[in-house]
């Protein structure tokens, strides 16, 4: 096999109900009408020569290579801007044709260094597959004239080198910045002669400029103008294999493309159902962590967290943890031992963990980094719904009409989604955000929101009520699609409720913050599509709700997603194409690893641990009884262990002390247990409180599939050996064996056949069946064969939809004399949560350190200016950060990131939780700023501790962090 | 530092009754609510609360767990 790009048919595919026939050299062919000659010749095994077009954007006729013959039309037309008509004759290769063609490549060749030999993109390069496909034998101009090829080449960007004098100005890099990306950094500079891809303005370079580096340009560029510096470095790939990304929840597919066991590059997947064929900077390049050094690939014990660590083999590692967690299941009992799968891990791995905690310790203390998350997520549509997911593919957003966006921030947080719902909103799609801070989305090139609703944080109910109060109280619902599909006496009483006349947005105002014009504005169009709205079809538009962790993140969260529930329900968005409630997920495989019953009160497929029948079958299945009570969640576990009564944890892959609130309630927590197991790739914040280090496997070690925000379930193939020896399932396969469980899987497909026999909603799942499509969206059963892009498209899963009353509560975090502004937390695009990946990459280029947002007022009353450090203090503690002002964020708010160690945002956020599944407040912590002179007390001696629990016996140097 | 004191879970009760204060079974579903999701030891020792502290639907909530959690030993 070897090597070979993907296949590029020229122009994007079109949709069209009529079929059109027409003949390309005599072959003859069927496409949708409206689909170009050129795609329709790629279509049937042949390859028309082009510079300028790619099938990731549209086509744009300038190169004049792809001339054909049309029999019956005059001259010679661009395949790339003729559509095929009914019973048309293409010739694509004749003497006329030929002629032109090289005479235009004679031109292109005349102004390019004819270095082919030692250019890095050898044999992986258009031009010279062009330049041989017209067959180009000499250059009657000469080299002599006029050129380009002095032109610096610009390496400013960590991870592709822009090289002009290569530039044939196809534009092709231009419009994928455009058209793929949304961003329109790129674009050509001069004219005529002069022309030259520009990176902004003159001044700008690929790193200063607004490139976001997606890697769209350098996919789309066909010579080495745009070249990743790895291919520069290795060399070209030999083979490529499609693996799923492994940072966000939009599960980007690619084409890891490997010379032996080294990975070259990664190549977005054009057939991946999730991205299209797009990528953003961290799947497409910030992979280098993989293979950090600082990774741990021995198995590393000690006796208590002030002693350093001792390297030792597997199986005395697996020996001592059995022999603690026998020692301390018999001392304390077994409701003392725990775990914590992880969202980052394969739904086979996590499926495996907490069958370990369920099956092998024998109580339901198991949990997962989604209680910090999208816990409410799962409680709220399964109430009102009835099932944990969201109800959408993202194909859904290219039939949305109004666009309704809280408390996310696509662009950073989910870009690859980001860049997908941009296209359709400059397709002329409406706009309502939500958020406290003035987001990319609100305004960027070629976007506006209609509506952006700059609420205090914490009144995201408030908000959410005054909305519903507008439709219902206008007479705005769909009572139609409500009789049908909803509970009507549980709506009525929702509806009265939303009615009265404290919920107006007028009432709540001050509350809010928002002023109420914008709120009755913004209902009107989400549920009516704006003045002017017309359809043949609808007579309503298809709203769509997206939503991220500034829903979830509050002590309102579950009661937020239920309102967002009901906003839906009410103006009839369910139940089909570009209509729902979107989840934008954080991790990889949050909705994997919940599927897979990582929560402490249910088995996997969401079935309560109380229901006897689900139990019945796992205990069936595993030989054992399952508990019927729930077990401890995260928060509940630091405080039983507080408490004295909790003291065993196996941690995979996840950072709970840097992650989660309150960092000294999670330090107290882990220094009152005896044995804390961390299976990770790195000796991460929370290893200064192990026992117990298990080196891990990144996701190019392993086998396995993650889930994304569809509910799809895409395979992760191995590329290259685990360093650390195991693949993280093998690990905790090797570590039940040693508590005496009898496993025996040989592969991960085994496991998911487990998962499949003990899951309704996977039961049509199986890796042959992966291999075959690519991925499944669950459910997959009798009732769904082939998977389910939408849900609840006959009727809710839970039979009618449930109207939840959600009263606005106040959160009990207040602001006061002592701290009277409020903290809120987000993701900035090139790093990732506790940044433990993109922090060991050039990512850091963009990002080095966390800042704090505050508006110019609060600043000024302070006397602090961008750049300053500040204290930034609340009720649970203090850290120091420098601040950058800005008036994204209101007067009163502040904002920060939490990617960096050093600057411990968690030091400061509190334990206040959300009512329904303790999912904490990050997004509300009041605190005060003041100026500062640099690092807190706290966080010095946090770093003495670091390096003093990062000690390795025998080890010259202290391991890094 | 926190712990399951007897002052968290009687926030965490009185939490969860505010929020569905409005429900018409709101008792009825905050039992649910705690049944479903606490531990039994937590349900033992919030049945041991002292009803002083409490929200009038979460007491009344955890009075129909007592039968079941009401011997205040943890488990």
């Amino acid at each position: 096999m070897g090597y070979e790009r993907q296949a590029d048919f020229g122009t994007p595919e079109v949709r069209s109900d009529t079929q059109v026939t027409c003949t390309i050299d005599g072959r003859a062919v069927t496409v949708p009408a409206g689909t170009t000659v050129m795609r329709a010749a790629a279509l049937t095994g042949g390859a028309i020569p082009k510079l300028c077009a790619t099938d990731n954007v549209k086509q744009f006729g300038s190169c004049r290579m792809c001339l054909v013959e049309i029999d019956g039309m005059r001259g010679t037309p661009a395949s790339c801007t003729t559509p095929v008509a009914e019973g048309m004759a293409v010739h694509t290769q004749t003497p006329r044709l030929q002629k032109l063609r090289k005479g235009v490549m004679e031109l292109y060749i005349s102004d390019h260094p004819l270095d082919c030999l030692t250019c890095s993109a050898n044999n992986d390069c258009e031009l010279q597959d062009t330049a041989a496909q017209v067959g180009l034998r000499d250059v009657r101009y000469g080299y002599a004239g006029e050129n380009h090829l002095d032109q610096p080449a610009d390496t400013s960007n960590p991870y592709f080198d822009f090289d002009p004098s290569k530039c044939i100005v196809c534009s092709r890099c231009v419009r994928a910045c455009e058209e793929v990306q949304g961003t329109f950094a790129l674009t050509i500079d001069g004219r005529g002669f002069g022309s030259k891809v520009s990176a902004g303005l003159a001044s700008d370079s690929f790193l200063s400029s607004e490139c976001v580096s997606c890697g769209a340009c350098v996919q789309a560029c066909p010579t080495a103008t745009l070249q990743e510096k790895a291919v520069k470095e290795i060399g070209k790939p030999e083979r490529a294999v499609v693996t799923t990304c492994a940072y966000c929840g939009v599960g980007c597919t690619f084409r890891a493309e490997m010379r032996g066991e080294q990975l070259v590059r990664m190549v977005p997947w054009k057939d991946g159902k999730a991205n299209r064929g797009h990528s953003c900077v961290k799947g497409r390049f910030a992979w280098g962590y993989a293979q950090h050094q600082d990774r741990i690939l021995k198995p590393m014990i000690r006796a208590s967290i002030d002693e350093p660590w001792r390297e030792v083999s597997w199986e005395e590692a697996l020996g001592h943890t059995a022999r603690e967690l026998k020692r301390i299941s018999e001392k304390y009992g077994r409701q003392a031992l725990g775990g914590i799968t992880s969202s980052r891990c394969t739904n086979e791995e996590t499926f495996l963990v907490q069958k370990l905690i369920r099956a092998g310790f024998g109580n339901n203390n198991v949990d997962t980094c989604a209680r910090v998350c999208h816990s409410p997520t799962g409680y709220g549509l399964k109430t009102t719904f009835g099932t944990s997911a969201g109800t959408q593919d993202f194909d859904s957003v290219e039939d949305s009409d109004v666009i309704l966006v809280i408390g996310a921030n696509p662009t950073d947080g989910h870009p690859v989604f980001g860049s997908r719902m941009k296209k359709r909103l400059r397709q002329g799609a409406k706009l309502i955000v939500i958020d406290p801070r003035r987001t990319d989305l609100v305004r960027s090139p070629h976007v506006t929101a209609d509506y952006h609703l700059p609420l205090r944080p914490g009144t995201n109910v408030a908000v959410l009520t005054a909305l519903a109060h507008v439709i219902v109280t206008e007479g705005l619902a769909d009572e139609a699609f409500v009789r049908e599909r909803c509970d009507w006496d549980e709506y009525r009483h929702w509806a009265d409720f939303v009615s009265d006349a404290r919920h107006s947005p007028e009432f709540l105002e001050p509350v809010t913050g928002v002023p109420a014009e914008a709120v009755r504005g913004a209902a009107r169009l989400f549920a009516t599509g704006g003045p002017g709205w017309a359809s043949a079809q609808r007579n309503r538009p298809n709203s769509a709700i997206y939503y991220g962790l500034g829903v979830t993140e509050h002590s309102q969260g579950s009661s937020t997603v239920m309102a967002i529930a009901n906003l839906a329900m009410a103006t009839g968005n369910i139940g089909r194409r570009g209509v729902g409630v979107n989840p934008l997920r954080g991790q990889n495989n949050v909705q994997g690893a919940c599927d897979m019953g990582s929560f402490p009160h249910e088995l996997s497929g969401y079935r309560h641990v109380s229901d006897a029948g689900a139990r019945a079958l796992f205990e069936a299945e595993w030989g054992v009884k399952i508990d019927p009570e729930p077990g401890l969640r995260i928060p509940n576990m630091l405080d039983a262990a507080t408490d004295g009564v909790f003291k065993a944890l196996y941690i995979q892959g996840e950072d709970i002390l840097q992650s989660d609130p309150d960092t000294k309630h999670v330090s107290a927590g882990l220094a009152a247990m005896e044995c804390v197991i961390v299976h990770d790739l790195f000796l991460n914040e929370t290893a200064n409180y192990a026992h117990v280090f298990l080196p891990g496997s990144s996701f190019l070690e392993k086998n396995g599939t993650f889930t994304n925000a569809e509910r799809r379930i895409q395979p992760v193939r191995k590329v290259m050996e685990p360093l650390n020896g195991y693949e993280d399932w093998q690990v905790t396969q090797e570590l039940a064996r040693a508590i005496g469980l009898d496993w025996n899987y040989t592969h991960p497909s085994e496991i998911m056949d487990e998962i499949a026999r003990l899951t309704p909603t996977f039961s049509g799942v199986n890796y042959a069946r992966l291999d075959a499509e690519g991925s499944l969206q669950w459910p997959v059963n009798a009732a769904a064969p082939d998977g389910s892009p939408i849900m609840h498209v006959d009727g809710f899963v839970r039979g009618k939809g449930k109207f939840v009353v959600t009263d606005y509560v106040p959160t009990d975090e207040r602001t006061g004399p002592r701290f009277p502004l409020l903290l809120t937390t987000g993701r900035i695009l090139s790093h990732y949560n506790v940044g433990a990946q993109t922090r060991r990459t050039a990512n850091v280029a963009w990002h080095p350190e966390d800042l704090l947002e505050m508006h110019p007022t609060d600043a000024e009353n302070r006397g602090v200016k961008s750049g300053d450090w500040v204290r930034l203090a609340s009720r649970a503690g203090e850290t120091t950060l420098r601040v950058t002002v800005t008036d994204r964020v209101a007067p009163g708010v502040v904002y920060t990131t939490f990617h960096h160690p050093a600057t411990q945002a968690n030091v400061v956020t509190t334990d206040y939780s959300d009512w329904a599944t303790n999912c904490p407040e990050y997004k509300v912590t009041a605190v005060q700023v003041t100026p500062s002179n640099g690092p807190t007390d706290w966080q010095e001696g946090y770093e003495e501790l670091t390096r003093r629990s990062r000690r390795i016996e025998g080890s010259a140097m202290e391991a890094a962090e | 530092m926190s712990s399951h004191t007897p002052e968290k879970l009687a926030y965490m009760a009185n939490q969860i009754a505010r929020n569905l204060a409005l429900e018409p079974d709101a008792v009825g579903m905050v039992a649910q609510h705690i049944q479903d999701f606490w531990t039994p030891r937590m349900k033992h020792m919030a049945c041991a609360l002292d009803g002083a502290g409490l929200d009038p639907v979460a007491r009344e909530a955890l009075a129909r767990l007592a039968g079941q959690y009401g011997d205040a030993a943890a488990s």
